[in-house]
């Protein structure tokens, strides 16, 4: 059964009563072995997770984020819970557990066939596996692989195997090397060449189980010519504790290919006190391999205790473009350190980055961004544009841009600005019959349109409801 | 319609309270046209504000009442949304820009919650963008107008405009416009005063605001007031306002000042 627990503010934040198949508590080889043991995976993959988890132990939490992040105690977690009914091949969702169905279902996201979201394909992932991918036949007539990443290193190793880590190695940080030891399950998308994908591809992301980390990774290729939408969302229950997120996603664009990948964060932030939430740490890179290629992403990051988080991009085939669009919002006692990190190594390249933080109460909202443009990387552009906007007296908003430029030819704009939400406005709207509530989200939602409007429709309406109601009980 | 008694306010700036009203008494009805004359600093702007419910002053002394729904209410009750819904209107001296924010959405929310407030039916997009085409026609804006974000990167003209257009949009009985002919051409006055002509009724009441006679050339009052140091220091028909236009403020400020000597 599901338990509503009493909350207008969080309406996510039900735990599904589930059997679950747990390993022991704690982060060793021993449990390395075990994750990779239970997915039967090739030797290959064994080794990577081992060397990751051998680096892993050399590093130190990184301090560098302007966050204040409470000492995590990695041997008091769970890194793998898995519902334990049989997980079901594709197509059939027979012998998924009705609860299952019914936790997605009531997240919104129906998963049988009758009810699920037209136009949408959608993996669901529960802890840490992957339940359900939806519509995988009618991708199967393009050619498109849209699956568990579980499932394809089964069926596609080779696919995997040459791709995996060539974004972000496993040491490209602490969070990259710990996701890398013991990921346990995620998306895998393969566009062949040519192909635009027929339908979005989604991946709804839930964390149920307590004190369970999710690691989850999602690695997307793009062949020349193809195109994918890409959709992501996040719910978790309200719990007192906090719980970790640490995942990574590797997107890859070959010549004239397109990955657009639109993220709507809604974690549970933690109480108004502070208390819970989850710790989304997150290591997202794209790399424009191909000519012309490109990549967006595009985030509206809405939830989590605390964001370490920066979607990045490397444009290393000439002509290829990267853009970041993202509206942060802080309330209560939430942290985020997001931004991007756009590294120009083809010649023309380009990138723009559109960046909006919100911060409400006693949250603090940071962007650091970093453009850097290589000797190689003749002509290249790059448009930033960083705006933060306060409401309150209490909120902190700082933003952290670094350039870099070692070729003379490039182009390289940066502004930014921070306001805050004005009497004069605030009495302006009011003077009109708009109750204080309804301007405030209506200055929030003007000052992030020129974001909401590279999402996909049915998301740019969730990320708007979404917005105004973390706001709803911020203010007055 | 509005009645205000002895009113009496004051703001807090740098420290310090300063009292801007000292005992304003108005009593506007149904069907009026009112104009409210004075030199700068005298207390004009914040007399419409505190009637509109801007938070920043504080009244001290005195009282507003409102009539709605044919009750007298205290104003001060009413926050300035409420005071909105129940049919008050500030045209604002210096419209405030919304980026990003359709003149479209802005003008559609604040008419749909009027009706709800009012337990009149809504209107959707596309019934509502036909009830505003004669209204965008009165003021002489074209239709583009509605797609920009609210007042944002407006000329002053412009601004004015939407502020009637605003008004028109929510039909309030009771209209303070504040130096709404401040940075108008005369082409642009002409407009607005048209607007606001044709949006007048015997069931609806406006209050001018103004430094100059100008507008009042456009928009005939009934009862011109002279407002000095926070006080009404004379009434009287519009007459009046052409005496100010051709003598300026100081005689009458001149006749003040001597009657309180002797009353001293």
């Amino acid at each position: 059964m599901s338990t509503d627990i009493l909350n207008s503010e969080y309406k996510y934040g039900f735990f599904t009563e589930i059997e679950t198949e747990v390993f022991p508590k704690g982060l060793s080889e021993e449990i390395v072995r075990m994750i990779s043991a239970k997915k039967n995976e090739p030797e290959w993959l064994l080794d990577y997770r081992l060397k990751a988890f051998r680096h892993w132990k050399t590093l130190k939490h990184p301090k560098w984020a302007k966050l204040n992040i409470p000492d995590i105690d990695y041997e008091d977690l769970y890194y793998y819970s898995a519902p334990k009914k049989k997980i079901t091949p594709a197509g059939s969702l027979d012998e998924i557990d009705p609860e299952l169905l019914a936790t997605f279902a009531k997240l919104g996201i129906p998963l049988n066939e009758q009810k699920r979201i037209s136009g949408v394909a959608v993996d669901a992932v529960f802890d840490s596996v992957s339940v359900a991918t939806t519509h995988k036949v009618e991708l199967e007539k393009v050619g498109v692989i849209f699956c568990s990443i579980s499932e394809a290193v089964k069926e596609r190793p080779e696919l995997v195997k040459k791709y995996l880590g060539t974004v972000v190695p496993y040491s490209d940080n602490f969070y990259a090397a710990l996701n890398a030891a013991v990921f346990s399950d995620g998306s895998f998308v393969y566009i062949p060449k040519g192909v635009k994908c027929p339908l979005d591809l989604s991946t709804y992301f839930r964390i149920n189980a307590k004190e369970t980390g999710q690691f989850e990774r999602t690695l997307i290729i793009a062949e020349d010519n193809s195109f994918v939408n890409y959709l992501e969302g996040c719910t978790a229950p309200q719990r007192d504790e906090n719980q970790l997120h640490a995942a990574i996603v590797e997107l890859i664009a070959h010549d004239n290919a397109e990955i657009k990948y639109s993220t709507v964060q809604n974690w549970y932030a933690g109480d108004k006190k502070g208390i819970g939430g989850i710790y989304n740490f997150v290591t997202k890179r794209g790399n424009c391999l191909g000519v012309n290629s490109k990549i967006s992403w595009t985030q509206v990051e809405a939830g989590s205790a605390i964001t370490w988080k920066y979607p990045s991009c490397n444009l290393i085939g000439d002509g290829s473009e990267g853009a970041f669009y993202s509206v942060a919002l802080t309330n209560n006692f939430m942290q985020a350190d997001t931004g991007t990190k756009m590294v120009h190594i083809g010649k023309n390249t380009k990138s723009t980055i559109i960046s909006k933080g919100i911060s409400a109460e006693q949250s603090e909202n940071n962007y650091r961004g970093l453009v850097k443009i290589m000797p190689s990387a003749s002509g290249a552009r790059n448009y930033s544009q960083c705006d933060s906007m306060l409401i309150g007296d209490k909120a902190q908003a700082n933003t952290f841009p670094y350039i870099d430029v070692k070729n003379n030819t490039a182009v390289v704009e940066h502004e930014a600005s921070t306001s805050k939400i004005s009497e004069e406005q605030l009495f302006y709207l009011k003077s009109r019959g708009l109750s204080e509530e309804k301007c405030i989200s209506m200055i929030v939602n003007g000052f992030c349109k020129d974001v909401f409007k590279e999402l996909p429709l049915e998301f740019s309406v969730e990320a708007v409801k979404l917005i105004e109601m973390k706001l709803e009980n911020s203010i007055g | 319609m509005i009645e205000i008694k002895n009113l009496h306010a004051s703001i807090d700036a740098n420290g310090e309270t300063k009292e801007i009203l000292k005992g304003i008494n108005l009593s506007v009805k149904a069907g009026e046209v009112h104009a409210i004359m004075g030199p700068n600093g005298s207390g004009k702007s914040t007399l419409s504000k505190i009637i509109a419910g801007h938070p920043a002053f504080n009244v001290t002394e005195g009282s507003i009442t409102f009539k709605i729904n044919a009750k007298d209410r205290n104003l001060f009750e009413l926050e300035a949304d409420e005071r909105a819904k129940s049919g008050i209107f500030l045209g604002f001296q210096y419209p405030v820009e919304i980026p990003g924010v359709t003149n479209f959405t802005f003008l559609h929310e604040a008419f749909n919650e009027t009706c709800k407030f009012n337990g009149a039916p809504e209107m959707n997009a596309s019934d509502f963008r036909k009830f505003l085409a004669p209204k965008l026609e009165l003021l002489e804006m074209n239709e583009s107008f509605l797609d920009r974000p609210v007042n944002t990167g407006f000329s002053g003209g412009e601004k004015k405009k939407n502020e009637i257009l605003q008004m028109a949009v929510l039909n309030p009985r009771l209209a303070l416009l504040d130096e709404t002919d401040s940075g108008l051409d005369i082409d642009a006055l002409k407009i607005v005063a048209k607007g606001v002509n044709a949006l007048k009724s015997r069931y609806n009441a406006t209050i001018l605001v103004t430094h100059y006679q100008r507008l009042l050339d456009y928009i005939v009052p009934d009862h011109v007031h002279v407002l000095y140091q926070g006080q009404i220091i004379r009434s009287g028909g519009k007459e009046l306002a052409f005496e100010l236009e051709e003598k300026g403020y100081e005689w009458v400020i001149k006749e003040f000042e001597e009657k309180n000597l002797t009353r001293s």
